[in-house]
């Protein structure tokens, strides 16, 4: 390398680069959860640090009876282009759902729990909110192996401190 | 261009010119021409990313994804990786501990895998 160029080296500013997220997962319906799995394995696949923590219905997707059973939201969702009464006829949001399913399949998007078991994998933390367990009356052993620990909102930011917060 | 051999003492103050690695590499040093790349070139790409020694396993990954990349004309996904590679997702990250799709991708000398999963 010439002078000029460790010189312009020396002159560029850093690149930005992020190095931790914490992303809170609030919503249990299946839109509502694959955003927040999908930026977490996003994050680890570039290396940087990850903690989802999951809160209110979200925890229905580390809930071990209820993560295989997630579904679309067919009521109140107008992004479907479906007639409200017809998002609420029985069987419509399953149907919605499996089709779905197979499209993400396609994609090589893992289902809820094959994805969660990756991510966890991966080095991410996987945490519970205090306040929705309590509020739900869970216990420890109502959420699959993965979940690290149930945490308060206090011990929430100490776990994020120094990186990016995203709220899903 | 010449290919040469690497030596063991490849000097830090001219990275991969030593192992014979071409210039044409992208911002991020991935692989423009896949076909360039040598087996040699991998120890010298995988230090300039902070893996100091290649093992056996982080072999076992770059010859899956370089294989997959040339017979499909993509990387695998890192879903694929951990089922298809032999290699597990939990050690897929301890071999490339700043992203494993990527750095495999980096070390086997084929582009950046766009995928998002």
């Amino acid at each position: 390398m010439t002078d000029t160029e460790q010189q312009a080296q020396a002159d560029a500013p850093p690149r930005q680069t992020i190095e931790k997220v914490s992303i809170i997962i609030s919503r249990g319906s299946l839109e509502g959860i694959y955003p927040g799995l999908i930026m977490a394995n996003g994050a680890r696949m570039e290396g940087i640090d990850a903690d989802l923590f999951f809160t209110f219905f979200g925890l229905d997707a580390i809930n071990r009876a209820k993560h295989e059973h997630v579904k679309v939201a067919t009521v109140g969702n107008p992004a479907l282009h479906l007639a409200t009464w017809a998002g609420g006829v029985p069987g419509v949001s399953a149907l919605v759902t499996h089709r779905l399913a197979a499209d993400m399949e396609r994609l090589d998007i893992p289902p809820i729990p094959e994805f969660i078991e990756m991510i966890s994998d991966s080095g991410a933390g996987l945490y519970a909110c205090k306040a929705s367990v309590d509020l739900f009356g869970l216990t420890r052993e109502d959420f699959i192996p993965q979940v690290d620990d149930i945490i308060t909102v206090g011990e929430f930011y100490g776990l994020a401190a120094g990186g990016q917060i995203i709220f899903t | 261009m010449t290919l040469s051999t690497p030596t063991a003492s490849d000097t830090p103050t001219a990275p991969g010119a030593a192992a014979g690695i071409p210039a044409e590499r992208d911002g991020e040093g991935f692989f423009i021409h896949p076909e360039q790349w040598r087996p040699q070139m991998a120890a010298q790409i995988a230090r300039e990313n902070g893996i100091s020694e290649l093992s056996e396993r982080h072999w076992q990954v770059l010859e899956f994804m370089r294989n997959a990349y040339l017979e499909q004309g993509g990387a695998p996904s890192i879903r694929t990786l951990g089922k298809a590679s032999g290699v597990p997702i939990k050690e897929l990250y301890e071999l490339f501990p700043k992203g494993p799709a990527k750095l495999a991708a980096k070390i086997a000398g084929i582009p950046k895998p766009r995928g998002c999963i």
